[in-house]
């Protein structure tokens, strides 16, 4: 479901005269469905960069990336676009929200762009909320005053209302605690039970232990050594 | 996915004497998407939506829309009532400032019931109910249906204005800085209400604006301008987090966080 093949980034940093700065050459990777797979390497090796290239944020300098048979690498906007609506979900550390829009819309907001009627969605946001530990009264307040481990974890809620068959997550159990650390861990089980293709980056290893059914080195693939 | 553009804009070139307001800009708006665009004052994005609006003639290039009823068309070929026609039904536009989209001694009713009368609509009943049913839609309160703009706030104008331009179920939405002028609050408020409305209608949408927190919420696709050229255009997040051209690291490094 994911085809990493040779694939090289670099960013020119016009703002410091113009330096080039070559990161990684040569990754690939393939990740096959109701498989996970943990990316690892030391900070800076690149790993976010690679999960960056594969949602399709960063762009990508040489190589190939599939996701789903859809080539990314020089992607129209517009197929990058249908491809992050129903078949490639993301949990990204940071929470970025319309301010003012309650905890249950932004949950629920991935489902709506699907068409899934609002009510239904709402009850699907309601039940995963409820499953990570969100108290009800949360629910009805926007998330950008909450906790860090709070937006955690409605970001892992978002990431995981629909089933999408490829999905990437970074750091998903960073921040929690370990009942909320468990649930998440679960969910990614029962994500891969479904026939989910999932990348990951964990530093916490006993997470990367218990969901991953292997691990890729980026340290090979970076040129900054 | 849709093989043919909603709009499709080939070549725009426009120039004041010897001055250049913008210069050689294409691209495709599919059907569903919102579109950005980025620049500091005098890059050329209100000159190059004024020519997208019909506001401004270009010196050259092409408009191509794709109608209801006979498919892709030049606009800028279209005659005169053809164009309003158009401006009335399909397409829709949101000034920044809501006194220019607005009849300022009309009450809220009638702003958005007159839009519904210029396409033929008579029932008084029928467009007064759709005036309300829009009116709370936006948020406002119906019971302020008679009451004339002026007696109403900076936002509450905006989303009123928004109302009165999409009542008539357009598929082309050109918004001209649509939360500049907005208090934060207010504006997340109406960021929140266009991308419903964008989501519900399955609208396009052209969003010219110099506030990248804005296009980051609200644009799937990005396009920066400088000088009257598109230096730089992709997805947004791309746009803003990869940015390939200087002028864009710096605009997406200049922005002040908080």
């Amino acid at each position: 479901m994911i085809a990493v093949r040779n694939v090289a980034k670099q960013f020119v940093l016009h703002t410091q005269g113009g330096a080039v700065l070559p990161v990684m050459a040569g990754a690939s990777l393939t990740v096959q469905a109701g498989e996970c797979v943990g990316l690892t390497g030391a900070s800076g090796a690149g790993k976010s960069t690679l999960m960056r290239m594969i949602w399709g944020n960063y762009r990508i300098d040489g190589g190939s990336i599939l996701v789903a048979g859809v080539e990314l690498a020089g992607a129209e906007p517009r197929s990058v676009i249908a491809l992050r609506r129903g078949t490639l979900g993301y949990v990204s550390q940071f929470l970025r929200v319309v301010p003012r829009v309650p905890t249950l819309d932004v949950v629920a907001e991935p489902l709506l762009a699907l068409g899934i009627d609002p009510a239904a969605a709402r009850g699907r946001a309601a039940k995963l909320l409820a499953r990570l530990n969100i108290p009800d009264r949360l629910w009805t307040l926007s998330p950008t005053t909450f906790s860090g481990g709070e937006q955690q974890r409605i970001n892992i809620a978002r990431g995981f209302i629909h089933a999408w068959p490829v999905m990437l997550l970074d750091e998903p159990t960073a921040s929690l605690d370990a009942a909320n650390r468990a649930v998440v861990l679960d969910l990614i089980l029962e994500a891969k039970a479904r026939g989910a293709a999932i990348l990951g980056i964990f530093h916490d290893e006993g997470a990367r232990a218990a969901v991953c059914d292997r691990v890729v080195d980026v340290t090979g693939f970076s040129v900054l050594r | 996915m849709s093989d043919t553009p909603l709009l499709s804009v080939q070549d725009i070139t426009k120039t004041y004497g010897a001055r250049i307001g913008c210069t050689g800009v294409s691209f495709d708006l599919w059907p569903g998407e919102v579109m950005g665009i980025v620049g500091e004052s005098g890059s050329g994005k209100s000159t190059l939506l004024g020519c997208m609006a019909g506001h401004l003639a270009p010196d050259s290039g092409r408009v191509v829309f794709d109608t209801r009823d006979s498919g892709p068309r030049d606009v800028l070929a279209m005659r005169e009532p053809e164009r309003r026609m158009l401006g009335r039904t399909d397409w829709a536009y949101v000034h920044q400032n809501p006194r220019d989209g607005l009849r300022m001694g009309v009450s809220a009713g009638g702003n958005v019931g007159e839009r519904l009368m210029a396409v033929g609509a008579r029932h008084y009943g029928q467009i007064r109910e759709a005036a309300s049913d829009w009116l709370q839609r936006v948020e406002i309160d119906t019971g302020r249906v008679d009451d004339k703009p002026r007696q109403f706030s900076g936002g509450m104008q905006q989303r009123l204005q928004i109302a009165r331009n999409l009542v008539t179920g357009p598929r082309l939405v050109f918004m001209d800085e649509p939360t500049g002028g907005l208090d934060v609050s207010v504006q997340a408020r109406l960021l929140d209400l266009l991308r419903g409305l964008v989501r519900q209608m399955g609208l396009s949408a052209v969003i010219v604006t110099h506030d990248l927190a804005v296009v980051r919420l609200l644009a799937d696709r990005l396009m920066v301008m400088k000088d009257g050229r598109v230096i730089e255009q992709g997805l947004t997040d791309q746009v803003l987090d990869d940015p390939q051209h200087a002028y864009t690291q710096l605009l997406v490094s200049s922005v002040l966080q908080v």
